[in-house]
Order: structure tokens, then C-alpha cells, then sequence
């Protein structure tokens, strides 16, 4: 169903050939539900992408559509019925727990709610010595470098000994962040790291993230729902819709002339922060979705 | 790069070097100490251990010396509790028992620890097959008549207390089963504990760091209530002849008494004080641990004396104060043609220490009909308190410090009140003020359905008869924009998706025909997609209506789409207020001009915000 595919994604496991930090390739993910021998939920359907070291890859789609959950696969928090996800020439699909302890140096994580992905009874010193002491770092190596992490993220070194709750939103995230870099990762998944964030928080966080990968080179996977977020920190940008990708391509084109009937709704629906181009951005929706429904109406719904 | 935020923003804190967990254990402990029923508790239990620990010492007779010759004696200077029907010091007895008697109870709760609490933990943890199967056990030992079943093991093994103590704490297992189960479960799919997954901890690693701590407190708790359980069911056991007479405890103490209790009622007092005491103790220091646990940081209503005396000096002269604030009032040109007037608002809530935080300070606004007037601001910003002291819907705990609040014409806060007037709200609030939540599901009840919550508010506040308020929902529905008004009309909110109950909550905040609808970030959980939607339908229905609107938000792209004017509040302060265009086109304050350079329509992607934005305004 995608319009846009890259080219060589059929990587062999073992090799790099294609120059990609991670492929995924036609992913299948279902749930199983309640009732016995009910049919199992499918999440996510055929999915296709591909990041190169150094690249941002958007994913943005709308609650439901299945972008956090492909971010989970990628994690193995998600089980992975079909189709294959392939990080550093390495089949990971169904990675054990071992398998992922030595994978969490190369592949971190950034989730939404800074309120409940950091232990409220640990100290923020022992929340960022964790992925370290997995890693079998000396506790006082691990405190060197949850120095250096609290100074990359721009917080002071007296936050080791407080608790999550004494600090702010933003300054939460940061904490986030500061332990997904513990390990100086290739790849993190960003689980919708702003939505949760005042706007000018947002900025300053967005800020982190790109001066982040200008510094370490790293990838990021990033999901949000906001296509402005998106649009700002992305190369490339998959759209998804019920759990499918059904564009893909680099961030300018997805983002401002998008060819796909959804992106292009997504994109008149988000709101400008002006009264006239708004109302002209309003009347160009309202013509947009008459056509669709006109176009929908004669041929199968998109 | 970020410098500078960083550090302003992180200045609250830095008298208050490290607090480590240690430390907020400590305070817990402190907390305890600082009840004086823990305390009480604390001292009885720890007095009847050390009776027990130094029974050898202490008690002038063995458990079992028998002077023949001085039965059912009263108190005198050798037994200083009288001796029983067979000679038997009592004091000695009740020593000795004690020490059978807690050591048993600690036995029994041990056993129900040890085999209700990791089995809870690793089918909270893994759940599935093992989570079904120990269902099925504990089913069947919570099924299973528990006397009946120490009968039982008491006919087979003999009369010991450890075995049935044993027995008992199996029995009572599945309690902890279930609290730890509970627990665990609660806290399985939080996002930290995912994150360490990512991080490629061991399992062990995960329930030893991240979830035990989680069922630490109430184990502690239930522990304190299962150990009283245990005694009293053990001394039952004794009570009815089925212990070791061999051996001194309270219950056999009980029994031995209870056969004399016409001779000597005494007998009986004791071990049963000491049960009493002990289990009572027990329950007390249950509770309060979990007072301790539960957040200590409760607001003393001292600020009552204070209340007063701003009533009593209001008293006298309410008419003349009144009177002089509406000459005030009136003096900024006609006034009571404003929907609404917000003059010098300020809320706050009364600390623990009895300072009062202000969270809305010297706000002035208005609404007039027929303008929807857009509050924007960050979180903390104020802007819900000002929506909601307008509505008349601040928690309890929320003082009015200061202002005043004046709908078409009328006060709802008069200038010296400091609450909202709820004789005076009531009578407003659903029929001539509506409120659209931001949360539309957990703003309609899952157990009726919509129908129901439509007609009910209809048929009470405009007097309509049910079938004329059922034709009205149906034609509500319509309006905002459902294709199927009476399936919508017959469903149950779980039923319908979270745009869809935004649109039946639109429908019932107009059903009434209101001057004003407060809208308190009505489209903020929403898709964007439905969220342009909604906008629509916003816009629409106030066109039609010609209602004033109080729209809360931090979009300003949700500002540019409905709104005349804005206000923008930073803080609990206003510091802008303008027509639309002018603020979004041309703000004044620096904070407006931070805000709108944080958006990121129209910003060259992939370069940095802050720096940008700073620069641009030095």
C-alpha cells in the first residue's frame, strides 16, 4: 500500500549491504484477544521502513493508527506475528531478553508521559545508572557518566540525589532522554516525547533532540501525532493510517505537498496561528474533503 | 544551548541539597512517630515482645509449676496474679504464653508471606498459565472452610500449635496473593518499567528494583492485621480444648479460665486482656502505617479564625461595601451590558503552613454576547482556576482572595466574598452558563446512556416534559452533526468514539439555551483531524446562538481559528489582552512573543527554537 518504498530493503541477515541502521519489512503485529479462538487484533499491517545512521524518521498518524505500536516492535515490546526488523544487519524480531541486553547499548527509548516512565521511589542518579550497571559499568564509572549526562541534557549534577517528582514536565523529559543516551545509542525510539509538554517546552526539548544527533550522530525514530512536530525534526516522514503506512517519503514533500488523501486532510486540519490564513486554511479543507467525498463516492474509499 | 532556561528553571531547589530515598523512608518512619495511636501501638508491642523475649527472666515460675496446695489463690506477694485451678503462676503463664503466642502469630503470617507473595508477584508479573492456574488454588483454598480444616489437621498430627499455625498461614495465603497480584498488576505496564525491559534488565531485576516496592507498603499492612487474625484464631482453636495443655499460651489460659469462671471470673481477664491488647495494638499500627504511607501533606484548616473575622467585619456593613463597589463597577462605562466581568480575580489555596498560594492573581476580563474570548496560557498558567471560579466549580479547598465576578448584571462573586456563591451559581450553572470539558469520556457516566444524560439535565432545569426533552436530544444531535441521532441516542458512551461524545457533550452544553460556554480545552484529546472538526461546529453553533464563549487553550492555532480576543496568562497573572489579530500578529509582552516563537508553523525545520527565538528578541 505504500506509494513510496526504499529501494533494497531486502537486506540479508549478517550483512549491511544497504546501508541501513534499521529496516523493517513487511511487519505484521497482532494481539490476541479475550475470546477464545476469536480472531487476534491486527495492529499493524505490511509496514516498510528503513533508517540510515544519522536520520530522523517521522511517524506520524493519528491515536489508534498504530505508530506507537510499531515503535514497540521495534523495542520488542510488541509481539511481531509476521515479517521481519533488522537493526545493524541483525534479525531482532524475536530477540530474547539476553539478545536485548547486549541490543539496549545500540537501541534506547524516549516514552510520552515523563510522569510515569521514570520511577517515582528512585533517585534520578539511580533512574540513569541503570541501563549502566546493566552494561556492567563500575558504579563509580556510572557516576562519571551520569554527570556527563545531566550535563548533555541541561540539568544541574544536584538532581542525582532527588526524586522524579521534584522536578518539572520538561526537566522530566530530560531525565528521559539523559537515560536513553546513557549508552551513546545508534538508534532511539521518541514515543510522542513533546506531546505532554507545554509549547515552550516543547521548543526547548525539540531544541535537546537536534543538537543531540548534531553532537552523537544518532538515529532517531520519532512518533508523534503533530505533523508540525514532525515536519521540524524529520528527514524522511511515514504516514500511518489503521495501521498501515500509506505515505512515505522525505519530510518536505510529505509534509507540505502530500499526495495521499489522509496526509492531505491531516495536513489542512492542524490550525495556523493567524485569523486569515487560518479561515483561508479552513475554506481549503472544507473544499478538500467535498472532493474527497466526491472522489470517495465514485470510486472505494481510501 | 539551553543554559540559561535550565538553570532559571531549576532555581527553586537549590537550598535543598540531595533528598535521598533513605531519607523519604525516613520521613514515613517520622510520620509514624509523630501519630500518637502509632505510637501507643508501637510501645504495647514492643512491651509484650520484650515480655515474651525475657519470659526466662522475668516470670518467677516455670509455665508449668503446680503448687498443689495454693489453687485459684488471689494476688499476694509471690503470685502476683494469683495462681489457677492446678497451682499455675498466672503471671508466669502469661508470660510464657505470650512468647508461644507471638512467635506462632509471626509464624503463621511468615508462611502466608512466603507463599502469597511471590506467587502474587509472578502472576501479577507474567500472568498468563501460571496467573490461571494459582487463580484456580487460591480459589479453591479460599473455598475450603478453614475450622473445619484445623479440625482436621489437628486430628491428624496431633495437637501442636506450629503445625496448625503452619496450616492457618496457608490457608490465609491467598490474601496476599490477591494484594500483590493487585498491586503488581497496576504497575506492569507502566512506562518505567517498559523502559527497563528496553534497557535489558533480567526479569528478577525488574520485580527486585521496580515492582517490589510497589507492594512493600501494603504487605506490611495486611502483615499487621493477618498476625492479630492469627491469634485470635489460634486462641479459638485452644479455647475449644483442641491446643497442647502441655504448654502455656492465652488460649489455653482462655479455656483453663473459662472452666472456672464461676469460681474465679479473674482467670478469664487475663489472657484476654493480653489478646485484646495485643490485636488491638496490632490493628493500630496497621493503621497507622498507612496513614504514614498515605501522603502526610494534608491542609490544616487553620485559617478558619482568619474566615471569620473577614465575615464578621463584613457583616455590619455588607449593604455599604456592596453599594460602593457597584458605584465602582459602574463607573467603567455600563458594565452590566458585559455577558461577563472578571474584576481583580484572584483564587488561591491555603498551604500547610498557613500561607495562602495564590494560583489566579489581579485577573480583569470580559465576555460580551455573542464573542468568544480565548484564554491562553501553560499549564500552571491559571487559566482553568479563572474558567472554573466562573463556572463556580473550584475544589473546596480554593479560597476567592480577592475580585470580583459579575454575570449579566449580577454578582456571582460579590467584591469581599470568598467563595463562589452557590445559591446564586446553581441557578445559572447548566441553563444559562454550559461547560464543555476536555475530557469528553470521563465527562459522561459509562452507566447510562447518552439518551439518558441528554434528557435528564432538560427535563429538570427547563421544567419539559420527557418525550418533549427526548424530541429536542434528537434534534440536539442532529445539530451538532451526528448522522444517526437516535442510534447515538440509544447508545452507551463506551459505544462511541471520543470525537462523537465531544459532539453529544456540545449538544447537551446548548441544550439549554446558554448565554455563555465555557470551553476548557475542548479539542486537546482529540485527533487533529477531529479536532478541525469540532472547531467547526464550535464556530457554527455560536453563530447561531449568538452565545458569548470562554474558550481555554494553549493552541494557538485553535485561537486564530474561533476567537475575537485573547487573553494570555503566564503564572496565574494576565499579561496580555488584545483583539486577535493584534496579538498574534503584533504582541507586546515578551512571554506572548516567547509563546508564539515556540510554535513551529512556519519555522525552517531541523534548526534550533530557543537560540532562534532569544535572539530574535534581544
Amino acid at each position: 500500500m505504500s506509494t513510496f518504498q526504499n529501494s533494497g530493503t531486502l537486506a540479508t541477515p549478517g550483512q549491511n549491504l544497504d546501508g541501513n541502521l534499521l529496516s523493517v519489512d513487511s511487519l505484521v503485529v497482532e494481539y490476541p484477544t479475550k475470546h477464545f479462538r476469536a480472531k487476534p487484533f491486527r495492529a499493524l499491517t505490511d509496514i516498510n521502513i528503513s533508517i540510515k545512521a544519522g536520520e530522523t524518521l517521522g511517524l506520524v498518524g493519528e491515536s489508534g493508527s498504530g505508530k506507537t505500536t510499531l515503535g514497540r516492535a521495534v523495542l520488542g515490546l510488541a509481539p511481531v506475528t509476521q515479517g521481519t526488523i533488522t537493526f545493524e544487519g541483525k534479525d531482532i524480531s524475536h530477540a530474547s531478553r539476553k539478545d536485548r541486553r547486549a541490543l539496549s547499548r545500540d537501541l534506547q527509548v524516549v516514552f510520552q508521559d515523563p510522569y510515569t516512565s521514570l520511577n517515582p521511589a528512585l533517585e534520578i542518579g539511580d533512574i540513569l545508572a541503570e541501563p549502566l550497571s546493566v552494561q556492567g559499568k563500575s558504579p563509580t564509572e556510572a557516576k562519571r557518566r551520569v554527570r556527563e549526562l545531566l550535563d548533555q541534557v541541561g540539568l544541574p549534577s544536584d538532581a542525582i540525589h532527588r526524586l522524579p517528582r521534584e522536578f518539572s514536565g520538561g526537566q522530566r523529559q530530560r531525565v528521559a532522554i539523559a537515560r536513553a543516551l546513557a549508552l551513546s545509542p545508534k538508534l532511539i525510539v521518541c514515543d510522542e516525547p513533546v506531546s505532554a509538554l507545554d509549547l515552550s517546552t516543547q521548543a526547548v526539548v525539540l531544541d535537546l533532540f537536534l543538537q543531540i544527533q548534531r553532537d552523537t550522530g544518532v538515529s532517531y525514530l520519532f512518533v508523534s501525532h503533530d505533523l508540525d512536530v514532525v515536519r521540524h525534526i524529520s528527514h524522511r516522514v511515514a504516514v500511518m493510517y489503521r495501521g498501515e503506512i500509506v505515505e512515505q517519503g522525505t519530510a518536505e514533500v510529505v509534509t507540505r505537498t502530500p499526495e495521499h488523501p489522509y496526509t492531505q486532510r491531516l495536513l489542512l486540519a492542524s490550525p495556523v496561528p493567524d485569523p486569515d490564513r487560518q479561515e483561508k486554511r479552513r475554506k481549503d479543507r472544507h473544499e478538500l474533503l467535498k472532493a474527497q467525498r466526491i472522489e470517495a463516492a465514485a470510486s472505494v474509499p481510501a | 544551548m539551553t543554559e540559561s532556561v535550565n538553570t532559571s528553571a531549576l532555581t527553586p531547589a537549590p537550598g535543598t541539597p540531595g533528598q535521598s530515598g533513605t531519607v523519604v523512608r525516613s520521613t514515613v518512619l517520622k510520620r509514624l512517630f509523630k501519630n500518637p495511636l502509632g505510637i501507643v501501638a508501637i510501645v504495647i508491642l514492643l512491651g509484650i515482645a520484650l515480655l515474651a523475649a525475657f519470659a526466662d527472666v522475668l516470670a518467677p515460675f516455670e509455665e508449668n509449676y503446680a503448687n498443689i496446695a495454693k489453687t485459684l489463690a488471689s494476688p499476694d506477694s509471690v503470685n502476683i496474679l494469683g495462681t489457677d485451678s492446678a497451682g499455675r503462676d498466672i503471671w508466669s503463664r502469661l508470660l510464657f504464653g505470650a512468647r508461644l503466642t507471638l512467635l506462632s502469630a509471626l509464624l503463621c503470617a511468615g508462611v502466608a508471606v512466603a507463599i502469597g507473595l511471590p506467587a502474587g508477584l509472578i502472576a501479577g508479573y507474567y500472568a498468563g498459565r501460571f496467573e490461571a492456574v494459582s487463580n484456580w488454588v487460591v480459589s479453591i483454598l479460599m473455598s475450603l472452610p478453614g475450622l473445619i480444616v484445623l479440625l482436621t489437621i489437628r486430628a491428624a498430627f496431633g495437637p501442636s500449635v506450629w503445625v496448625s499455625m503452619i496450616a492457618f498461614g496457608v490457608l490465609i495465603s491467598p490474601a496476599y496473593f490477591r494484594l500483590t497480584r493487585t498491586a503488581v498488576q497496576s504497575v506492569r505496564n507502566e512506562l518505567y518499567v517498559d523502559a527497563a525491559r528496553v534497557s535489558g534488565l533480567s526479569d528478577r531485576s525488574i520485580i527486585v528494583r521496580h515492582i517490589f516496592s510497589v507492594v512493600r507498603a501494603p504487605v506490611i499492612i495486611q502483615t499487621a492485621a493477618i498476625a492479630g487474625v492469627a491469634i485470635a484464631i489460634q486462641s479459638g482453636l485452644e479455647f475449644l480444648g483442641l491446643g497442647d495443655p502441655s504448654k502455656a499460651t492465652w488460649g489455653v489460659m482462655l479455656s483453663e479460665g473459662f472452666k472456672n469462671v464461676y469460681l474465679k471470673p479473674e482467670l478469664l481477664f487475663w489472657p484476654s486482656f493480653a489478646m485484646s491488647l495485643t490485636i488491638g495494638a496490632l490493628v493500630l499500627l496497621g493503621n497507622a502505617i498507612r496513614d504514614a504511607m498515605e501522603d502526610g501533606e494534608k491542609i490544616k484548616h487553620r485559617k478558619k479564625p482568619a474566615d471569620k473575622a473577614a465575615t464578621a467585619t463584613s457583616g455590619p456593613s455588607p449593604t455599604v461595601t456592596r453599594a460602593s463597589r457597584k458605584a465602582v463597577a459602574a463607573v467603567e462605562s455600563g458594565t452590566e451590558h458585559h455577558l461577563v466581568k472578571v474584576t481583580n480575580l484572584g483564587v488561591g489555596y491555603p498551604q500547610a503552613d498557613g500561607s495562602i498560594k495564590k494560583v489566579v492573581d489581579d485577573v480583569s476580563f470580559h465576555v460580551d454576547r455573542g464573542e468568544i474570548l480565548g484564554i491562553v496560557g501553560e499549564s500552571g498558567s491559571g487559566k482553568s482556576q479563572t474558567a472554573f471560579s466562573i463556572l463556580g466549580l473550584l475544589p473546596d479547598t480554593a479560597r476567592i482572595v480577592g475580585g470580583a465576578i459579575q454575570f449579566d448584571g449580577d454578582y456571582t462573586v460579590a467584591p469581599g466574598d470568598d467563595t463562589v456563591n452557590q445559591d446564586r451559581l446553581s441557578k445559572l450553572r447548566g441553563k444559562r452558563i454550559s461547560y464543555i470539558p476536555q475530557e469528553p469520556m470521563s465527562n459522561l457516566d459509562p452507566a447510562f446512556t447518552i439518551g439518558y444524560q441528554l434528557v435528564t439535565p432538560m427535563v429538570r432545569v427547563l421544567g419539559i416534559s420527557k418525550a418533549e426533552a427526548t424530541n429536542r436530544a434528537m434534534k440536539l444531535l442532529s445539530d451538532v452533526g451526528i448522522t444517526y441521532p437516535d442510534r447515538t441516542f440509544k447508545a452507551y458512551p463506551h459505544e462511541v468514539s471520543g470525537g462523537m461524545a465531544q459532539r453529544v457533550l456540545i449538544a447537551g452544553a446548548i441544550s439549554c439555551e446558554p448565554d455563555l460556554i465555557i470551553a476548557d480545552e475542548p479539542t486537546t484529546a482529540l485527533d487533529v483531524t477531529v479536532q478541525a472538526d469540532v472547531l467547526d461546529l464550535i464556530r457554527d453553533l455560536q453563530k447561531r446562538l449568538g452565545v458569548g464563549v470562554i474558550l481555554v487553550t494553549h493552541n494557538f492555532g485553535v485561537v486564530a481559528d474561533l476567537c475575537d480576543r485573547v487573553v494570555v496568562m503566564q503564572n496565574g497573572r494576565l499579561v496580555e489582552e488584545g483583539p486577535v489579530r493584534e496579538i498574534l500578529r503584533n504582541p507586546a509582552d515578551p512571554y506572548t512573543q516567547k509563546l508564539l516563537g515556540s510554535m513551529l508553523e512556519g519555522k525552517e525545520p531541523m534548526t534550533m527554537l530557543v537560540a532562534a527565538g532569544t535572539e530574535a528578541a534581544q
